[in-house]
């Protein structure tokens, strides 16, 4: 490559992200000021200095509880994705139990499966990781199940009658259209599983969990008014509920590279 | 053309019409019988894996027992008998408790879709507020909202009129949920507009705020329909998880917790409560999907 | 030409759709000879579309039988005897153009290197090399349907089945990939069979213009094609090529004008 279209590229990643990091900058430091100048209640909304020295000072226990809660949050995603997507490939293979499925997914999708983390606590151990990787489960796994579904069903008829004039069976076209097809949708369902995963982990927490785990650590936080701490707990959360999420996004890339134009979030 | 012509091609046209009401019907009768079937199914399988791990003793993946599945019937039954002595019956307690949620999540769902639309609308028309905010619209999801609803209640409750103490802060959690989704399908829609129909507008010197509303924002709607179901769960979300911190008794979050206390004793309450949980949000669902239906009235586009 | 020998024989099929209780072909017989170039013309709803389909196993014929080289039309599709071109190029998007074209002969097992020659063989032959890295949304619709016609072709079927192939491209596309087309039918030596809305495109390309009636789809006539061959710019001009049009367009009218607009359209939803 010539170094002109290598200046080429660097411009034009400055150009994405430097509006931004402007946008970052301005927030931090307006909210800096903001609590200097107005006084705001320091217990509620901390400087984003003291925050940061809080992730500093905490750094002993902030991140290993961090990494704890992101292990349950990867197990839970890991299974519920798969699952997702196995059944999916089950479901439409049958059309007529796709059918029949499809409307308790979408049910299935719409229920605050949130609510039931306390039943998970009582399923598993609750101060094992297995509780937490369960509800993180089954929150990945409706949002992936739904729309691998709908991708798989989202193939184009006459591409389907082109490879039975190749007299290409089953399995043939699953590989070679209707998985392609879905690929889209999967990964879009699987950025929404990343997120949802960490989230789900959290608040399994909510409801008990072990005292290495980040949600334990910012509800007893949260409860003795250490508000400090607390922020920079949701910062650790934050951090890699978005490193999960962009790892997702990255992988969708390499995959998805044959999509016109580039896809947003 | 001839009169009896035409008036074959109306019989034949009218028949057809008929056939395919007719069809139609079966159909829809024939889903919802799939349906419930796959329920009953369903239904079977808890009955089952209840019966069969309680009767070999399995562990794996988890035990069967009074706590950890506690029988429909035992449910059901719960639903009937009082939440307390000398109290009226769980369901009745439950109705007024799901309605107090439903109100919360209503009022979140507006709030966060308004809010969501607004700001799609927004970034629609400008690349580099795009590029700046879009990045943390995303991350915003990634906070663990009920991490921080306790700071949000503390810190909204002082600014509410009396009346809406309380359920006005987790409202606003709700709507923290609600507005991601719509944000981002919005602006995806907005911006889904003809190319040529954006033309076309051109060529009549229409304003930015009519191009708005003729092109851009019906071009939006299968997109912002989208958002708005997969919106009205997680306004529900929202609520019962406001409500967790929020030390709120009266609505299906305060419920969860309580009865989350006695699950040892009495797990079919907070079974039950889960169920009514579940219903609430399904009945969100399915009224944003009933206002699709009679909103977006062309063929659905692919799903955003 | 000596006697030619029958490649595809059709012999009174029928066909009718359940819904709607249409008959979409009714008693079609028609036999193609090694080399022909066949095409299927008539209106909308006359059923040229479900006949091709039938030949290639596509759609059951309701009664009737096709052979295909004395085989059973689904033995001929299960043999991968026949390449087919849709309306739409019907390119996969997640495929390169070289990958395109590449589909059939994975499926019939060719490794890599021969899969490669092919390939580029082919791309020279549509006049597109140097796209193979293409994906397909980066072509014009003229340069889609020709890699989907190299995708047709890269495995040398003896019968080629074409369904309005260049319908949705543009006129002086169109004349220019109906001589690249014909170009490739003399060099390969194939049968083809061409479904068409034009009469200048069907009388151009074809030995033989079938003119097909619809309600219930019929064979109105069969008109001989005696141009001299090789066809050129030239034979649009020829007095010959306008009479064998006028004869065409005289059949179509026969059999059509019985049929009002509205009930056209009608039909025009059950073909295919």
């Amino acid at each position: 490559m010539s170094a002109s279209a290598l200046t080429l590229r660097s411009t034009k990643a400055l150009r994405e992200w430097a509006p931004a990091l402007v946008v970052a900058i301005a927030v931090i430091g307006g909210w800096q000021g903001a609590i200097a100048a107005f006084d705001i209640q320091q217990f509620l909304l901390p400087k984003p200095s003291n925050i940061a020295a809080a992730l500093w000072d905490d750094r002993g226990t902030l991140w290993p509880a961090g990494w704890y809660t992101f292990k349950e949050a990867l197990g839970g995603f890991a299974l519920g994705s798969c699952l997702g997507v196995l059944f999916a490939l089950i479901v439409a293979r049958f059309e007529r139990v796709g059918a029949a499925l499809m409307p308790i997914a979408i049910a299935g999708n719409a229920v605050p499966i949130i609510a039931f983390a306390p039943i998970f606590n009582a399923w598993f151990d609750p101060l094992e990781p297995t509780s937490k990787m369960a509800i993180a489960g089954v929150l990945c796994f409706f949002p992936v199940l739904v729309n691998t579904l709908r991708g798989l069903q989202s193939v184009r008829p006459q591409q389907i009658e082109l490879m039975r004039a190749y007299a290409a069976g089953e399995i043939a076209i699953y590989r070679r259209v209707r998985i392609p097809t879905a690929l889209p949708y999967i990964f879009t369902s699987l950025k929404i599983a990343s997120v949802l995963a960490m989230i789900g982990a959290v608040v399994g927490e909510y409801f008990g969990g072990s005292f290495d785990a980040l949600g334990v650590l910012i509800r007893s936080d949260a409860q003795i008014l250490d508000f400090v701490t607390a922020w920079a707990g949701i910062v650790v959360a934050s951090v890699l509920g978005i490193t999960l999420y962009l790892a997702v996004a990255i992988a969708e890339r390499i995959f998805v590279r044959w999509a016109p134009g580039g896809r947003d979030v | 053309m001839s009169s009896g012509a035409a008036n074959a091609a109306s019989v034949q046209r009218s028949a057809a019409a008929r056939v395919t009401w007719r069809s139609r019907l079966r159909g829809a009768t024939h889903r919802a019988g799939l349906i419930a079937l796959t329920v009953v199914a369903l239904l079977a399988f808890y009955e089952g894996y209840n019966w069969l791990w309680r009767a070999t003793g399995w562990t794996w993946p988890f035990p069967a027992d009074d706590t950890t599945l506690p029988h429909l019937w035992t449910i059901f039954k719960a639903f009937a008998d009082p939440a307390q002595v000398n109290q009226p019956s769980l369901f009745s307690v439950l109705m007024h408790k799901a309605l107090f949620t439903a109100k919360e999540a209503f009022a979140g769902f507006v709030l966060g879709a308004l809010f969501g639309f607004a700001l799609g609308a927004v970034l629609a028309h400008s690349k580099l507020l795009q590029r700046g905010f879009l990045p943390y619209i995303v991350g915003s999801q990634t906070i663990p909202i009920l991490a921080i609803a306790p700071m949000v209640v503390i810190w909204v409750n002082p600014k509410l009129p009396a009346g809406m103490q309380g359920w006005g802060a987790v409202a606003v959690i709700s709507a923290y949920l609600t507005f991601f989704p719509v944000a981002v399908n919005s602006l995806r829609g907005l911006n889904s507009a003809d190319p040529r129909m954006l033309e076309l507008m051109r060529t009549y010197a229409a304003s930015t705020w009519t191009v708005l509303w003729k092109v851009r924002f019906p071009a939006s709607l299968p997109y912002v329909f989208s958002a708005l179901k997969v919106a009205a769960t997680a306004s529900v979300v929202g609520a019962i998880i406001g409500e967790l911190p929020s030390g709120l008794q009266s609505g299906l979050g305060g419920a969860i917790l309580n009865f989350n206390q006695y699950y040892s004793i009495e797990p079919q309450e907070l079974w039950a409560t889960n169920i009514v949980a579940a219903l609430l949000g399904i009945i969100f669902f399915l009224a944003v999907l009933g206002a699709e239906k009679a909103v977006v009235r062309r063929a659905p586009e692919r799903r955003a | 030409m000596t006697e030619p020998t029958t490649v595809v024989s059709v012999s009174g099929v029928t066909k009718t759709f359940p819904r709607g209780n249409v008959t979409a072909l009714q008693d079609i017989n028609l036999d193609l000879g090694a080399g022909e170039f066949i095409s299927l013309i008539g209106p909308s709803g006359c059923g040229k579309s479900t006949l091709l389909r039938v030949i290639g196993d596509l759609v059951e014929p309701t009664s009737g039988s096709v052979t295909i080289n004395g085989k059973s039309a689904h033995q001929a599709r299960t043999d991968r005897d026949y390449g087919i071109v849709f309306q739409d190029a019907v390119l996969f998007d997640w495929r390169t153009v070289s990958k395109n074209i590449e589909l059939p002969l994975e499926m019939l097992g060719w490794d890599r290197p021969k899969r490669r020659t092919r390939v580029a063989e082919m791309l020279a032959l549509v006049e597109l090399t140097g796209f193979g890295d293409h994906h397909p949304w980066q072509l014009s619709g003229g340069m889609q349907q020709r890699v989907s016609i190299a995708r047709a072709l890269a495995f040398e079927p003896a019968l080629l089945l074409m369904d309005e192939p260049f319908g949705a491209l543009d006129e002086m596309t169109r004349e220019r990939l109906n001589l690249e087309l014909l170009s490739i039918w003399q060099q390969l030596q194939s049968t083809v069979v061409f479904v068409t809305h034009s009469i200048s495109e069907a009388v151009f390309l074809s030995t033989r213009v079938v003119v097909m009636s619809p309600r219930p789809g019929r064979i109105a006539g069969i008109v001989d094609i005696d141009l001299p061959g090789p066809r050129s710019v030239e034979t649009r001009e020829d007095p010959r090529f306008f009479e064998l049009v006028t004869e065409v367009r005289e059949l179509l009218r026969m059999r059509g004008e019985h049929l009002l607009p509205e009930e056209e359209a009608a039909v025009a939803g059950e073909d295919a």
